[in-house]
Parts: C-alpha cells; structure tokens; sequence
C-alpha cells in the first residue's frame, strides 16, 4: 500500500461513523446515505492534497455534507426548498417545566421525527452538535458558515424542534 | 448581567462555548433569575433529550471494506488514470460483441446461401431433366431394374422402392451432379407430373424433419433419415409432394 493510501485511510476512515451518522441524517434513508458516504470518500481521497492536516473528521464531514447536497439538489430539490411553517413550529411561550416534562417524556420516534421535521440547514447543526459533539468553530467549518452564525441558528433549530415536538404530542 | 444578555449567550452557555468570565456572570444571574434558570433547565433537557434518544445510526459493518475496495489502489494514481482503462475495455467489449454479431449473421447467411444453392441446383437438375427429356438413364418401372443399375455408378446404394400402388409409379433412375458430389435420382410420376428425388449420403447421421420450399413454382422437399439426404422436387402440389414424402418415409414401404 502506498504512502498515500495508508495516510489516507488512516485519517478518514476512522470518522466513518460520524460520516455515515450525518449522511443518514441528511438523506433519512439507509441506502442512500451508504451510497452518499462511499462518494464523499472517493472524493476526499482525490482532493487529499487539500487537507491541511488540522482537523480530519470536520474535513471529511464537510465533504460528506457536500456530496449529500449536490445529490440532493439533483433528486430531492424540494427538500432543499422546503421553507419552515414558523407557525406550526414556533417556539412555545409558556412556563419552563411542562416543557421539561415535555422532554421528558418525549421518546425515540417522537425525538427522530421533530428532528427529521426540521428543514435540513437547521436539522444538520444540532446532530453535528448533540450527536456528534462538534464545537462551533468545527460547525462553522462544516457547513460552511461564520462561527457567529452557528450559535443562532442552533438556537433557532432548538426552539424550532421544541415547538415541532409539542405540535406531535398534541396531535396524540 | 441581565435576563436579555443572559438568554443572548443562553446556547453558548449551554455548548460550553463561550469564555470563562462571561460563564461565571452567566452562573451567578441564573442563580438569582427562576425565569432564566427555567430556561436554562429547558435548554439541557433539550440536550439531554436529543443525546440519550435521538438515533445515532450506526454505519453498517460492510460499508468500510466497501470503501477501501472502491479507494483507487497504489499505482493507478487517481481515479481519472482509471477512466480511459475502463474506456478500453468498453471499447473491446464492443468490438468483441460487433465480431460475435458479424460472425453470427455471417455464418446464419451462409447456411442461407449454401441452402438457397442448393435448392437452384436441384430445380435446374429438375427442369433439365424435364427439357432435355432425358429423365432417366435407366428407365424402368421395376425397381430390381433400377437399384442395381447405380451399383458401380455411385459409392452407396440407394434404396429404391416401389409406390405404383400408392398411384406413384417409377419412372427410373440417372445419375446427376450435385452438391459437389455424384447423387442418385430416382424419377417418380404422379398422373402427369414427375417427381424427381434427389438422394446421396451425408457423413452426419442426423434424421431431420420434413421441410417444405417453394421456388419458381416448383415444390421441393428436403428430410434426411439413416445418413442419407433426399431432395424430391416436382411441379405437384404440395400437399401431394408431402404425401410422397411420406410414403417413402413409412416403415412399410421401406423394402
């Protein structure tokens, strides 16, 4: 195996977990997401010479976002166009603890699909952050934003997703 | 600091992202503030919620060899060295299925020609016989006459037999050329017509069904049985020159 190769597999491969999570996330469907991550690292693996050798897994993640992009553009272009209905996800006004409650009781299924609700330029920025504990600066550098701009919008994607989960639990 | 910078760096504070002055004010606001602790609690439930619960899909085991099969291998040095390869053998396999094709519509056209020879041999051996009036060398309706007539004359012997009952009587027997080859004919007659059966012996033992052809308006059938390969031409009607075909073909009249 060569020099590059071996350097190669040995800086990405080991984000292939976090790749396929974001990927899953972004696509919402296994299959794809598998294809999207294979893509992303034959891409990667050509612009090896780019990486500047800081920080892989936000290097290697920043592609795998890409290539789901540029799919996504190709075959889901409403996905991407998708607005948010403010109304039906605004943020609740009332008192703190029954939406502590709410939290508390809100599982699995109910989590996936408030997070899956949410339009994907918000829903991206917190599995970067909750799911795979990335700091602002490397959210930034993933998808491609000003290190100001990650605060309020993971803001914005909380409070979007407290009011989607709300809106689920009372269609119940 | 105050409820509205609080809530401003609320997510900052929550992440752990910003400095540690600003953190210490933030922790002692909180602990004066119900409504913004309130917040706050909403805030890490919300953390808590999403990292305990929300699925971390976890990749499947097969994808990382897939990846590593699918990495251009040390040597080939990038993906587009692999492109004009992978155009090559395209190409090849295109030439390769043109020469299969050529070669499978040349020898179909072959068989198509040498059968299309074949059968303007056998109507010009037909009408020459009919023009020339020159039917038979041995004319005879006896067929102990005729079949030792081609002893001598031919390398095999042709069974000769007798339809004068069945309203085909013999005419007799001449030799002819055909097919690169010396063949037997054997002249039959039906009320005015003659019928002339080509025969000559084939190295392939096949036995093939009876196969029917017109040709400028003359009906020609082909069958081959016990290594030999009969052609029986005649201006009868079809359905006539299938039935003669049959009566030589039925174990009775085989003698």
């Amino acid at each position: 195996m060569s020099d590059t190769n071996r350097r190669f597999e040995e800086i990405a491969l080991p984000h292939l977990g976090a790749a396929y999570n974001l990927a899953r996330w972004l696509t919402r469907n296994d299959h794809d997401a598998e294809d999207m991550v294979q893509e992303a690292y034959l891409r990667a693996f050509k612009f090896f010479d780019s990486f500047r050798g800081d920080d892989g897994r936000a290097w290697l993640l920043a592609i795998v976002r890409n290539t789901c992009y540029t799919w996504l553009k190709q075959n889901r272009i409403q996905e991407l166009h998708d607005s948010f209905d403010e109304d039906m996800h605004s943020e609740a006004d009332s008192s703190g603890d029954p939406q502590s409650l709410m939290l508390q009781n809100a599982n699995k299924e109910l989590l996936n699909r408030g997070i899956e609700a949410l339009p994907l330029e918000f829903r991206e920025i917190l599995i970067m952050r909750e799911l795979e504990d990335l700091s602002y600066k490397e959210i930034a550098t993933v998808a491609d934003i000003p290190l100001g701009t990650v605060m309020s919008r993971l803001a914005r994607a909380r409070k979007m997703l407290r009011g989607s989960l709300e809106r689920i639990m009372q269609e119940r | 600091m105050n409820c509205d910078e609080t809530r401003d760096l609320m997510h900052g504070y929550l992440d752990n992202e910003i400095d540690l002055v600003r953190a210490v004010e933030i922790e002692k606001h909180l602990e004066g503030c119900a409504e913004c602790k309130a917040l706050y609690s909403q805030g890490t439930a919300m953390q808590s919620a999403i990292r305990e619960r929300a699925s971390y899909y976890v990749a499947p085991k097969y994808l990382e060899a897939r990846i590593r099969a699918a990495l251009p291998k040390p040597g080939k040095k990038a993906i587009v060295f692999r492109q004009p390869n992978l155009n090559w053998l395209g190409f090849g396999a295109s030439m390769a299925f043109a020469v299969v094709v050529t070669w499978s519509v040349a020898l179909h056209f072959n068989a198509t020609t040498e059968d299309q020879r074949l059968t303007d041999e056998i109507i010009s051996g037909h009408v020459r016989s009919l023009m020339a009036n020159h039917l038979a060398d041995v004319a005879s309706s006896d067929q102990h006459t005729v079949k030792p007539w081609f002893a001598g004359k031919l390398d095999f012997s042709p069974a000769v037999l007798d339809l004068t009952a069945q309203d085909y009587p013999l005419v007799g027997g001449r030799l002819d050329y055909l097919n690169n080859r010396p063949v037997a004919v054997l002249v039959y007659r039906h009320r005015k017509h003659f019928i002339n059966l080509f025969i000559w012996p084939e190295e392939a033992r096949e036995k093939s069904l009876i196969r029917t052809k017109t040709k400028q308006g003359y009906n020609l059938i082909h069958w081959k049985n016990s290594g030999m390969v009969f052609w029986a031409v005649s201006d009868l009607q079809e359905n006539e020159l299938m039935q003669f075909a049959n009566l030589l073909q039925q174990p009775a009249a085989q003698q």
